[in-house]
């Protein structure tokens, strides 16, 4: 089995998020991480790859650092890694999936993983928009995977429960927490990771022109929400305050 | 000519969800100020049905996709039927619920009318003749504001609770438009669904959420939670505390890796309020925490809070609220 996993590199959880001269999401200072979603998806991918004796490519798109995750990614057991840097100035999730679908079709793969989302634009579109141009059927959420004789058998996250679908490989997949408990890179991992192979590209390398992967959308402008004011808090022995935060619920705040 | 706003009509156990009539309401003022009409998607067996509730709410016409292939959901059956009738009608904007369903749908068909998408918007409005989005990211700790400038339709999926529900007009009548669809190969083959029994509503939709963290110190103890949601009709969410410590699944947790949650009253017990939490559930409109610790972050985004035990204060609220609601009952 020969799986692709995509990697995003994100913002860590704990970051504070300012906005800098330009009125632009400020970097400086902010440490980076894989998104959380694509570590369920990596380590699922180790695991098919431990069961089948397949190998697994990650691909993460964008600055030069993103090579971060790439090598945490082989250091997991990872067998080799594509960083594509596009060097563009405006991209929405059309023009990512449109570079990784072409990425994708220069390689050979059976299944195609990444993350369900990723935690900083929470977008939830790109794997989903891979699969539409490169024809493959696709499973959102999942929470449980077996491959099988050239079948996926996904159980899914849907409201109020999940359900079990079959799909015909190759296939795209989406993790959601709770497939499996990604792994630590090991020592000898890490070490490892530094002589794997990870190939760079350009879009020019993809054949993809600018125009070609032209954003379909344009942000207009970013801005911080209001911060809250701090309210206030109820005194009393806790029956006396619980039956007056009930009244103020109703009197005041009206949502009740 | 691209014209039309569209709002596709997400539905389950035969009723329309709530997201689609908030839906309606924002396409009903987008369409009057551009001149269009508003028409509704709806896809399934046996759904024309809801057709007169759409046009209540707001819909000129209702397009109805009726397939025994579209009983249950499949990205593959959905995908053909809305982008079929889209690339058909050419609509100025499709809007869908940013509900696992929608979701799922709304990419695909993106890129199927290789058009942009915006996700999880709280604010659709049209300025300068573009119809504009809003929409958080970083979970809540920022927002952008896009537009599509050229590529139609204009996409978006809506954040369920952030938009009103318009008032319905009893007897107002939309035009049925039956659309034969030809669902052809559905590579999703559903084999089973796990439904869990709950009478209470989903966390991306509830009104109220009653929320637990490490606090709860087990989950035995989150039953004080769910008795209190039960009196108020409401969800019950967790930290991301509480769910790695094993008290909660994953599908309750509130944060930046799990739900991002609007709702009208959040009630925070025994919640620290770490920042990915807040993130979560900054914008509710009235915050409610309950911690012993009075230093507790969470207590900085609170509208109201009780410094006390949980294990005390919670049933205590919970005896209020009957109080209070039971009565009105009885009226």
């Amino acid at each position: 089995m020969k799986v692709v996993v995509f990697t995003k590199q994100t913002f860590d959880t704990e970051a504070k998020i300012t906005l800098d001269a330009q009125g632009k999401i400020n970097p400086e200072g902010v440490s980076l991480i894989m998104n959380p979603y694509d570590e369920f998806a990596v380590e699922e991918a180790l695991r098919i790859k431990e069961k089948t004796k397949g190998e697994v490519t990650v691909v993460s798109m964008g600055g030069p650092k993103a090579q971060d995750v790439l090598r945490q990614a082989l250091a997991m057991g990872a067998d080799r890694a594509v960083l594509i840097t596009p060097e563009l100035e405006e991209m929405d999730e059309y023009t990512t999936a449109t570079i990784l679908a072409k990425a994708v079709s220069r390689m050979e793969y059976d299944l195609i993983l990444g993350g369900w989302r990723a935690i900083d634009d929470g977008s939830a579109q790109v794997a989903g928009r891979v699969a539409e141009i490169l024809g493959l059927p696709v499973v959102n959420m999942v929470i449980k995977l077996e491959i099988d004789g050239g079948k996926a058998l996904a159980t899914r996250e849907i409201e109020g429960g999940s359900e079990m679908v079959e799909v015909p490989l190759p296939a795209v997949i989406t993790a959601q927490k709770g497939l499996n408990e990604p792994r630590y890179p090991t020592m000898k991992g890490i070490m490892q990771a530094k002589k794997k192979p990870m190939e760079k590209l350009a879009l020019s390398d993809l054949g993809l022109t600018a125009e070609e992967v032209a954003p379909k959308v344009r942000a207009l402008k970013y801005f911080l929400p209001s911060p809250r004011a701090q309210g206030k808090i109820v005194p009393g022995e806790p029956a006396e305050a619980a039956a007056a935060l009930v009244r103020l619920l109703r009197e005041e705040a009206k949502v009740i | 000519m691209g014209k039309g706003i569209w709002v596709y009509a997400e539905h389950k156990n035969g009723k329309v969800k709530k997201v689609t009539y908030e839906m309606l309401g924002a396409a009903r003022q987008l369409a009057d100020q551009l001149a269009e009409e508003v028409a509704a998607v709806i896809i399934g067996k046996e759904v024309g049905e809801l057709a007169p509730a759409l046009g209540e709410y707001g819909a000129d016409k209702v397009y109805v996709l009726e397939n025994d292939a579209l009983a249950e959901y499949t990205t593959d059956g959905y995908t053909r039927a809305l982008a079929g009738l889209a690339l058909e009608h050419r609509p100025t904007a499709i809007f869908l619920g940013c509900t696992v369903q929608g979701r799922d749908l709304a990419a695909q068909v993106a890129q199927r009318l290789q058009t942009g998408l915006c996700t999880d918007c709280t604010k659709v409005e049209l300025q300068d003749g573009q119809i504009t989005l809003t929409r958080p990211i970083y979970a809540g700790k920022a927002f952008v504001q896009a537009i599509s400038p050229e590529a139609r339709p204009v996409m978006a999926t809506i954040r369920p609770n952030v938009l009103p529900v318009p008032q319905p007009q009893g007897g107002r009548a939309a035009e049925v438009v039956q659309v034969d669809v030809e669902p052809g190969d559905i590579r999703q083959i559903i084999k089973e669904v796990v439904r869990q029994v709950s009478s209470r509503p989903e966390l991306t939709e509830a009104d109220i959420i009653v929320s637990g963290g490490r606090g709860m110190k087990s989950a035995e103890n989150f039953k004080i939670l769910e008795e209190l949601a039960d009196v108020l009709g409401a969800a019950v969410g967790a930290s991301r505390a509480a769910v790695d410590a094993g008290y909660a699944p994953h599908s309750m947790q509130v944060g930046q890796t799990g739900k991002t949650v609007s709702p009208q009253l959040y009630i925070a017990c025994g919640i620290s309020g770490a920042i990915q939490h807040l993130a979560g559930m900054g914008s509710s409109k009235v915050i409610v925490a309950i911690n012993k610790d009075p230093e507790a972050n969470i207590f900085k985004v609170a509208d109201y809070g009780i410094v006390g035990d949980l294990f005390e204060v919670v049933p205590l609220l919970t005896r209020e609220f009957r109080k209070l609601l039971g009565k009105e009952k009885e009226c």
